[in-house]
Formats: C-alpha cells, structure tokens, sequence
C-alpha cells in the first residue's frame, strides 16, 4: 500500500492532521507530523504524548486529528499505544476485528516526553515488540513549559533552566544519543530523519510501516521560541543541522546502519549554531573553547557513524 | 452448580478473572498482589482465555496501557497494591476522566517509608478521589463475588467508569479459606459480552481521545463526573440483585450486622469485620447492644443511607486501617461527614488499627466496644482519635 511518493501524488491526498491547529508560526513539528501522516495509505492510531503537538492540536471540540488519536499523560505515549496495539491484536485473534484491515500505530512525542519522563515507557514498548511506529520530534528542550533543559538539549545552548550566566555558560553536558540507544534495544528499524529532507523522511515512515515491530524514528523538529531564530527558518536550520553532521541522516534496519543523505561538503557547526539566540554567547571570547568542544563532539560522532554505516 | 473450594483470595480474584475473560490485562508484579497475576498469566499460558497480557515494566505503564486498550474497545483488567496503586495514581484519574471501564483487584498493602509489606488501607485510601468505584471485600468469597460484580457495575451504560475491588493483603490474599465458585458459563452469562462505547479502533469515525480543555468546559467535565458517581449505587444494588438470584449470596452497599437495635456500633472496612463480629456476639451474650457496619462501596460513599443505619445508636467508634497524618482516618471523616446531616446523630470516636499488618485481635474489638459503652453512658468521647495496638 505504498502511497507514490512525489508531490503531485501527495498533493492530492486529504490531509489526515490538517490546519487549523494551533502549533506556533513556522514550528517545525507539524512539518514533521504532516510528512509522516502523508506517507502512508494505512488506516493508522495516533498516541500523542503531553507537549506542545498535543495541546495544539486537539483542544476541547476542536481537533486536527483525522484519524482515531489519544492523548493520556506526559511519559507514556509508547505505554498508551502498546495498550491500543495489543486490543487491536486480541480483537483481531477472537474474530471481533476485521480480520482483512490492517492497522498501523504512531506514537509522537517531544524530545521531553521522550528522552526524559518517558524513556522508560518508551524502552518497554520497544522491548516488548509491540508493532508501532515512535517518532520523537526533537526541539531541543521542553519548549512547551518554555524552554527548560531536557537531556536532548545541546552542549552549550542556553535555556531557561541552564541559562547563559556570567558564570555558567549554558549546558555543559552534550546531548544523549537517544537513536543510539534506541538501537542497542535490538529493534528491527531506528532511523533519524529530518523536515528539510523530506522525501527522505517521507521513505523512513514508508519502510517502518512494512516492517513488523518496534520502530523508532528521532526527526529534529526547529523551534523558533527557543531556538531563538527567526520564524521562516526551521528548514533552512534543519538543513544546516544536517550538513553540519550535527544531525546526520542514517537509519539501522537489523543492526546494519547507513547513512542515507551525506552532505556534499561537511560544513562547521558553528554555521547551524550562529543563526540560534541560544549558542548567542558561544560566539564571545570567553567561550570559545565550548564552541570548539561542540565542534569535537560533533566530529566524533560523525566518525563513528560512518565507521559503523554499510557503504553502498 | 456451585463449587466447593478452598483457595486463597489471590486465587479466587484470579479464578473470577479467568471466568471473565477479558481481553487485555496488564502485568506487573507487587507483594502481595503478584501471586494472583501469575496465576491469570498461567491461565493464559495455557490458552483458558483469550487474553492478550501485556507484561509492563511499571505499575505506571500498566494503567497506562490499560488506558489505551479500554479506549481502543474491549475489557481490560489488571491487579496492584501499595506502591504499585500509588505509581499509577497520575493515570487512576485518567481513567476515569476518559471513563473507561477498567477492572482492578487491589490487594490492600501499607505504603513506604518505611518499607512494609503487609496489609492496611492506604494504598486504596491514597486512591479514592481518583474517580475509581470503590468495592471492598471482607473475605476470599466477597473479593470473588465483588470482582464478578464489578464488570457489570463499571460497564454499565450509566456508568461506565473504572472500578477497583479491595481485599487486604496477606490476611484475605494469602489465607485459604472454604468458598463458592460459580460455574463458568454462569460468570460468562452474568456478565455478558463487552459493550463498546466510543472505541478509539472505529476507524471510519475517528475519535479524539484526551483533549486539552481548560476554563471554559473543564469545571463541567469534572461535575459530570460526579454526576455518574450518584448513580452508581443504585446500579450496585441492581447488579447484587441479579447476582444474589445466581449464587443465593446477598450484597448491598454496606452490610449491618446486629446493628438495627443496637446501642453502640463499631464501623470497620474488610477482613477485620469478621474478628469484630465475633466480639459482638460475646458483648450481645453479656447483655450489651452492640453492633456493626462495614462499608462495601466506599466510592461512591452512600451518606445518606449509612446515616440512616447509624443515627438510632448512642455511640459509634469508627476504626481506620489507614491514616491520614494531621487529620482523622479516611473512614472516620466520611462517616463523621454522613451523620453531620443527621438531626439525632451518635457520638463518634476513631481509633488507628493494624496499621502495616499489625494483627487486628479480638480484646482490640473487646476494648473498643467497652469504651463505647462508657461513651454511651456518659456522653462524653474523651479523645476523638487514638492509636489502638500500638506499642507505647
């Protein structure tokens, strides 16, 4: 059932998450969302974790959700949907389902609602093999509650509860590889992906949705608000993030990496960086040896990609 | 035909499950709650119902994905104490604010710190403005009967709420005592086939489940809630109906025992009802009118007809296995509550029982019931709330 994917075909398909939602001007996350819901024909369930996508998109009578969608709490989107899953494989077993429709099953969450309070929920819905699709759309922090530091948030950047000070000069931890580690769970398909690569993104979902089991997507999602840039940018900023290694394109399909987008030129990370009010301070003097370690940690983790990435 | 058995409480809750069978169930283990999940997923192991199991990596995950299976359209159960109720406690009121029928046998255990693993009623207790029917149970019998009951009562059309069915740890889940099972098509047909109400898997008319509603319609979601809760007593009464007719066994929404000309009377939850009944009769055989009501459904909380069963008495000693620090026991406040509105009301004491397993003895019962009968005579409670069994 795959939808062909151009954007003539796509462009005549009915939206299944449409306008009308509330998500902030030029956010990244709903590009994301849209893409995802696009790609398939599936009839498919959504959980949505507690977070900006959620409280945008489906308030009091209103909602942008075409399809059958819930929303519980913060920390359980994948514990929420592994419950929808299993009714919908014990309905099917005892003859109460349509045994010919097949249903696909999506979770979205934050990087927050992710990485943090709902990495536990997260790692037993991929250890227990329920077939769903995890797609964490990462923003960098938890910019719902504005701004405050999650363990996706860059080394470095400057949030509201690891401000810039005369001090401390933002984070200073590196991120947590969540794709990695996603990974190590041994699951048939972990992929990372981003809005500005569309058809890349648009191919990821597609693949995931053929293979049977847990599947985890990680989709850098720009936010203007605590990106602190401007509001047409969250393309050209995922782009960058891309081609400065600092969010490669690479999926795992059984344990076998590769890397599906390599930058023509490998660019500095401070050309994704100088664009975002939060690495603002990265730019004086006295911090350069942070902007530098960025840079290191960057390096190293595209090194090691590459080395551990199949080449074609 | 009605089958003689001897089992503990864990199993009959089990046994009452397998009857059911419902169609998904969470499993997470918890003392002393974990031996009746394992013999449910026993049951399934060995195809004698068709459930799927999910076997969570958290109390919090179980209620989460019971959640989403309720919504998705079939009957779920799961089972917890203690700890595990207090973890899920976020998603309690979820479920019931999503109104979703979800079954679970709480074996009644004592919260941390410190660290105890034996029965009080805390962890329900902990749990009962979370919008959760609540039924209790004195004994392996009750605790079966109650969890049979409680499918038809949460899924009733006017009702449609989740329910738990409380039964004390250790003394009831652990204790093998002589009971009834019914036969599994009796169960099956008492309780019928699920009845779907608003399933998230109708895919040609997609729901929205969880919004975000805030001040305009959120106060009136929360009334409606409240709403449904007053009819749930008449549909308990209902359901006993029905099912006294299919085991000959009579329940209500509390039950009385020697209480209707009784001077003094004791109110207790669960297994040490039993014990107390015991120490009645001894008082009774000395003359003294004494007498007793122990609440089946504690949410919602009959007021008005537990005031009516206690108002002729002269003295009432209500007794919590469940503290609330810097207040009176959860029981005491919802009976103290009921008789306010009474026009001729007893006097009224509390007194803290067996908290963390400590043994609820017969010459407890003999040294309430005493001091109720001086209260009674005098007029006068000396300390509203005390400590009994407690080790000075």
């Amino acid at each position: 059932m795959a939808t062909p994917l151009t954007l003539k075909e796509l462009s005549k398909k009915e939206d299944r998450f449409t306008h009308g939602h509330r998500m902030c001007s030029g956010c990244g996350a709903p590009i994301v969302v849209k893409i995802a819901m696009m790609a398939t024909e599936y009839p498919v369930v959504v959980s949505n974790a507690t977070g900006c996508l959620e409280v945008s998109s489906c308030i009091s009578e209103f909602t942008a959700w075409n399809v059958p969608w819930i929303h519980t709490a913060f920390e359980n989107a994948a514990a929420t949907l592994s419950g929808v899953e299993t009714m919908y494989r014990s309905l099917k077993k005892q003859g109460r389902f349509d045994k010919d429709k097949e249903v696909k099953f999506i979770a979205f969450g934050g990087d927050g609602g992710t990485y943090d309070i709902g990495f536990q929920s997260l790692s037993g819905a991929m250890e227990r093999g329920h077939d769903m699709i995890y797609i964490c759309y990462d923003n960098g922090a938890y910019m719902n509650t504005g701004i405050q530091r999650s363990s996706a948030t860059p080394l470095g950047a400057d949030t509201t509860t690891c401000p810039a000070g005369s001090v401390i000069p933002g984070k200073l931890r590196a991120r947590k590889n969540l794709t990695k580690i996603m990974a190590a769970h041994d699951i048939p398909y972990v992929a990372q992906a981003s809005p500005s690569h569309w058809l890349d993104l648009a191919k990821k979902i597609q693949k995931a949705h053929e293979i049977k089991g847990p599947k985890f997507i990680n989709v850098i999602a720009p936010c203007n608000r605590g990106w602190r840039s401007k509001t047409n940018d969250a393309i050209q900023l995922s782009r960058l993030a891309v081609n400065t290694c600092y969010w490669p394109l690479y999926e795992i399909e059984n344990g076998v990496t590769r890397i599906t987008v390599t930058p023509k030129e490998k660019i500095s990370v401070a050309e994704f960086m100088k664009p975002q009010g939060r690495f603002k301070h990265l730019f004086s003097p006295e911090n350069e040896g942070l902007l530098q370690r960025v840079q290191d940690e960057v390096d190293r983790e595209w090194a090691k990609l590459q080395k551990e990435a199949k080449t074609d | 035909m009605a089958k003689v058995v001897a089992v503990t409480g864990n199993e009959a809750c089990a046994n009452a499950l397998r009857q059911v069978n419902p169609d998904v169930c969470g499993i997470y283990p918890i003392t002393p709650q974990t031996d009746m999940m394992q013999r449910f997923a026993s049951f399934i192991a060995d195809g004698k119902v068709d459930t799927e199991s999910i076997l969570v990596e958290s109390e919090h995950s179980s209620m989460s994905a019971c959640i989403g299976a309720a919504a998705a359209g079939g009957r779920v159960v799961t089972a917890t104490s203690s700890q595990g109720l207090a973890l899920m406690w976020e998603m309690l009121h979820i479920a019931s604010g999503d109104r979703l029928p979800i079954i679970m046998p709480v074996v009644n255990r004592a919260l941390s710190a410190p660290l105890n693993i034996h029965g009080d009623h805390s962890d329900a207790m902990g749990a009962r403005d979370t919008g959760w029917i609540q039924l209790w149970s004195e004994n392996a019998q009750e605790a079966y009967d109650n969890t049979i009951q409680a499918f038809r009562v949460a899924e009733h059309m006017d009702i449609r709420l989740p329910a738990m069915v409380c039964l004390d740890g250790f003394i009831i889940s652990h204790s093998i005592e002589r009971m009834e099972y019914l036969e599994d098509q009796q169960v099956k047909d008492f309780v019928g086939p699920f009845r779907n109400f608003l399933p998230l898997l109708d895919l040609d008319k997609p729901k929205s489940y969880g919004p975000l509603i805030l001040t305009d319609l959120y106060h009136e979601c929360k009334r409606a809630q409240h709403e449904v809760m007053t009819k749930v007593a008449d549909v308990v009464l209902e359901v006993a109906k029905d099912f006294e007719k299919l085991s000959g066994r009579k329940y209500g929404i509390f039950e009385t025992y020697r209480l209707e000309d009784a001077d003094i009377a004791i109110v207790i939850l669960n297994s040490a009802a039993g014990t107390t009944k015991d120490v009645i009769d001894e008082f009774r055989d000395k003359g003294i009118r004494a007498g007793l009501l122990k609440p089946r459904l504690f949410r919602p909380f009959p007021y008005t007809e537990i005031a009516d069963a206690l108002r002729h008495t002269r003295a009432v000693c209500v007794m919590d296995r469940a503290d609330s620090f810097g207040g009176y026991g959860p029981l005491f406040m919802e009976v103290s509550s009921a008789l306010y509105q009474a026009e001729k009301r007893p006097l009224l004491m509390n007194k803290i029982y067996g908290l963390g397993g400590r043994d609820y003895l017969p010459s407890h019962a003999a040294q309430v019931l005493t001091e109720l009968t001086t209260v009674a005579e005098s007029g006068k409670v000396s300390t509203i709330k005390e400590y009994i069994g407690v080790r000075e």
